[in-house]
């Protein structure tokens, strides 16, 4: 569904991915995991277009995105493009985002009202139930300044479900959390991919990627070191380098 | 920006006149006899105003800082006579007799009609000329042939004069007031307005040479200058009155006059004063008979200068918020091209006097073929003005929204226009509703400079009353209290909102 050709990216004049390649086939659980700095927050940007790169191409749902130096390369064909990618693919992202001047069911029924056209009464009852499947169906006139961490990232992954998206893209979805909130957030995540979302998660919990997972991506320095299924990575990593990184996780 | 501290100038102004008048200390200096001061120092102190301009006193185009006019070759006649030199002291003409009370110069001669009111705060020497007020027309205009033809006609004149009380005794004529000689002319040139009623002097001067106007039905209302002394000057003015008609007799006054174009029947009429100066030397002026006009008089008056005020400020206030947005946005979002012409917006009209601004829509863009009306300039004038200041302050309010905020709208299918609109602007907002508020009571005071385009609003409203009443005190309090009761509830409803935007976001 998710299939990433090629990507050249590099920032100023430091090449991040020299032509990095990854599938991700409907209905998978892919976890990128590596130290800081290694490009999984990068990648997932690329996806829907929060960043650009310069070659390569990376398509969803057969959706092309070129990189800006790619002869195919249009930039109103590439707007449309993103728009089309992004209503498909929802991005839940470490710092949450909602809205502040939103309530917590207005944060949820906004983009759906005025990108959809869904009516005011429909966004508004679907939003409920989305509280319910988060748990948070108390709080729906709330500001997301009243709730704590944890409640306000359960509110953004709601705010991405509304768009009923075919994808989803979580960037270190519990690294601004305090420990006690991260179950409740990763909980949720978990129910959604038991449900066959297609997902890709950018995580620092490796007990979660060992569990939720259908493959696991070690990225190190914008490039694939590892990849394969959970249990082949975290119990019998082929590479010295997956086998360093993950030892300071076990110890 | 001068205008701005005009209200606080004035208001301290009237306070130290306040307090010298309780103060008897203070007032020493003026009790000395100022004819033996003037002789002994051998220095006649004249005050007037060049901004009054021609024929009066102005500065030489040919030679900029030297002063001419009837006026100025009369005192250096009378200084001649007193054996002294001339030492001219410039003073704003509203306030030419305030200043003169205070001691600033020893006498005031520039075109001060002799008038009851004023006889009350200064002592008027005898006559010197005789004025009387003349209608001037556009040329092509063949409906205005007498005074009673001003009825329902726009009129220009100049304020705190003769001609302006006497059109609006006659009711029914909507009288534009300026302070300067030049822009009446003007004005009625560019069909601003439909006549200019003034002193003759100043018409035969500025509209006789132009081929577009002319003078009109006879001079009306007569009147006499007379040079202004301190009350308690008698034998200045005594001397005064002797160097006047020996001048006159022996015919270098009418030399004076006919060089300027300025003598004719009517100033055979100064013959007549030769008894004058008795009138004081008889009865000397009791000191302090003022009479203090109750202030609820003004108060209509004020009140229509405020409305005027609330209106230029509301009105231009919508101006700026709209544009200045439209700016920001441009500098922020808009391409190369349209990112330049909005810095350059912004620099040229913060680079700027607001006042220099005025003065070219107003009177510079009629050259150019537009031809605003005065409220319409002061509106895009304040508005273009303040849209400068209003852009910076909604780009420092789009620039402190997290970039997360944005993208998060993104990555829900949110178009940049959306995002803008429903995300980025409602927040932005609120960051900039503090400065805004104080914008606009900047603006609100600032308003007060539209006065220079011919339009009467409170701090005008109360300049002329004052310099008619004398009373700069009360009147300059009242109108700074009405200036206060109208921006503070301004800051209450803003610190308001304020609150109650940031009651939501408690945890951020």
């Amino acid at each position: 569904m998710i299939e990433i050709c090629n990507l050249y990216k590099q920032y100023d004049h430091q090449s991040l991915f020299k032509g990095l390649r990854l599938d991700v086939a409907k209905g998978s659980v892919v976890t990128l995991i590596g130290p800081s700095g290694s490009g999984k927050s990068t990648l997932l940007r690329c996806i829907n277009g929060l960043e650009t790169f310069q070659e390569g191409h990376i398509s969803v749902n057969g959706q092309k995105l070129y990189g800006i130096n790619e002869q195919n390369y249009d930039k109103a064909q590439t707007n449309q493009t993103l728009r089309n990618i992004r209503r498909k693919v929802g991005m839940v992202f470490q710092q949450f985002n909602l809205f502040p001047h939103m309530t917590v069911l207005h944060n949820i029924t906004e983009s759906p009202t005025h990108v959809l056209g869904t009516s005011q009464s429909e966004a508004e009852s679907n939003a409920i139930s989305l509280l319910k499947k988060v748990h948070l169906e108390g709080k729906a006139h709330s500001h997301p300044g009243q709730l704590s961490g944890g409640e306000q990232q359960r509110v953004a992954i709601a705010r991405a479900l509304a768009m009923k998206p075919e994808a989803m893209l979580f960037d270190e979805p519990t690294s601004s959390l305090d420990p006690e909130m991260i179950e409740e957030v990763l909980a949720v995540i978990k129910d959604l991919v038991s449900e066959g979302m297609t997902t890709i998660i950018a995580t620092h919990e490796m007990g979660f990627a060992r569990d939720v997972s259908t493959q696991v991506v070690f990225l190190e320095k914008g490039e694939i070191v590892e990849y394969g299924r959970p249990k082949d990575i975290f119990y019998n990593p082929k590479n010295d380098r997956t086998r360093a990184f993950l030892s300071r996780f076990t110890k | 920006m001068n205008y701005k501290l005009f209200i606080i100038r004035s208001v301290f102004l009237s306070l130290i006149c306040f307090f010298t008048s309780y103060f008897p200390v203070t007032t020493s200096f003026a009790n000395q006899n100022t004819l033996e001061k003037i002789k002994s120092s051998g220095v006649l102190i004249w005050g007037f105003d060049a901004e009054g301009g021609a024929p009066y006193v102005f500065h030489d185009l040919k030679h900029p800082p030297k002063l001419i006019g009837f006026e100025v070759e009369l005192v250096e006649a009378i200084a001649r006579e007193l054996g002294v030199k001339v030492q001219s002291f410039q003073n704003a003409w509203d306030s030419i007799l305030l200043s003169l009370q205070r001691g600033d110069f020893d006498i005031a001669l520039n075109g001060i009609e002799i008038t009851p009111d004023r006889e009350q705060s200064v002592l008027f020497t005898r006559p010197y000329y005789v004025y009387a007020e003349q209608i001037v027309v556009r040329a092509s205009d063949n409906r205005i042939n007498q005074l009673a033809d001003l009825r329902g006609k726009k009129v220009g004149t100049l304020y705190n004069t003769e001609a302006k009380r006497m059109l609006e005794e006659m009711g029914e004529v909507a009288v534009n007031i300026y302070s300067g000689q030049v822009e009446p002319f003007k004005d009625l040139s560019l069909n601003r307005i439909d006549a200019v009623f003034v002193d003759l002097p100043i018409a035969s001067y500025y509209a006789m040479p132009n081929p577009q106007l002319r003078l009109v039905g006879k001079p009306a209302g007569e009147g006499y200058y007379g040079i202004a002394v301190r009350k308690e000057d008698t034998a200045l003015a005594e001397e005064l009155n002797k160097i006047i008609g020996k001048l006159l007799r022996t015919g270098e006054l009418k030399k004076i006059y006919s060089q300027w174009g300025l003598w004719n029947a009517s100033q055979e009429n100064l013959f007549l004063h030769e008894g004058f100066l008795e009138k004081y030397t008889e009865s000397p002026p009791s000191v302090s008979e003022k009479v203090s006009p109750s202030v609820t008089k003004f108060l209509p008056a004020l009140l229509k200068g405020a409305l005027v005020t609330i209106g230029i400020s509301m009105l231009s206030m919508i101006l700026a918020v709209s544009l200045g947005l439209a700016l920001a946005i441009m500098r922020l979002y808009g391409n190369t091209w349209l990112q330049k012409i909005s810095t350059a917006y912004i620099e040229i009209y913060r680079g700027t006097p607001l006042l220099i601004q005025l003065y070219i829509l107003y009177y510079g863009l009629p050259n150019i073929g537009i031809t605003l009306s005065a409220f319409a300039a002061a509106i895009l004038g304040l508005g273009m003005n303040y849209a400068a200041y209003e852009a910076e302050i909604y780009r420092a309010g789009i620039q402190s929204i997290p970039k997360g905020q944005t993208e998060a709208a993104l990555s829900l299918g949110m178009s940049r226009r959306l995002t803008l609109k429903r995300i980025i602007l409602p927040q932005a907002l609120r960051v900039a509703i503090p400065p805004m508020t104080n914008d606009f009571i900047a603006l609100f005071k600032d308003s007060s400079l539209v006065s220079v385009i011919a339009l009467v609003e409170l701090t005008k409203s109360y300049s002329i009353l004052a310099s008619a009443s004398m009373d700069f005190f009360k009147l300059g309090i009242i109108t700074a209290l009405l200036y206060f009761g109208m921006s503070y509830p301004l800051s209450l409803y803003a610190r308001k909102l304020e609150n109650k935007l940031k009651s939501h976001d408690r945890n951020l």
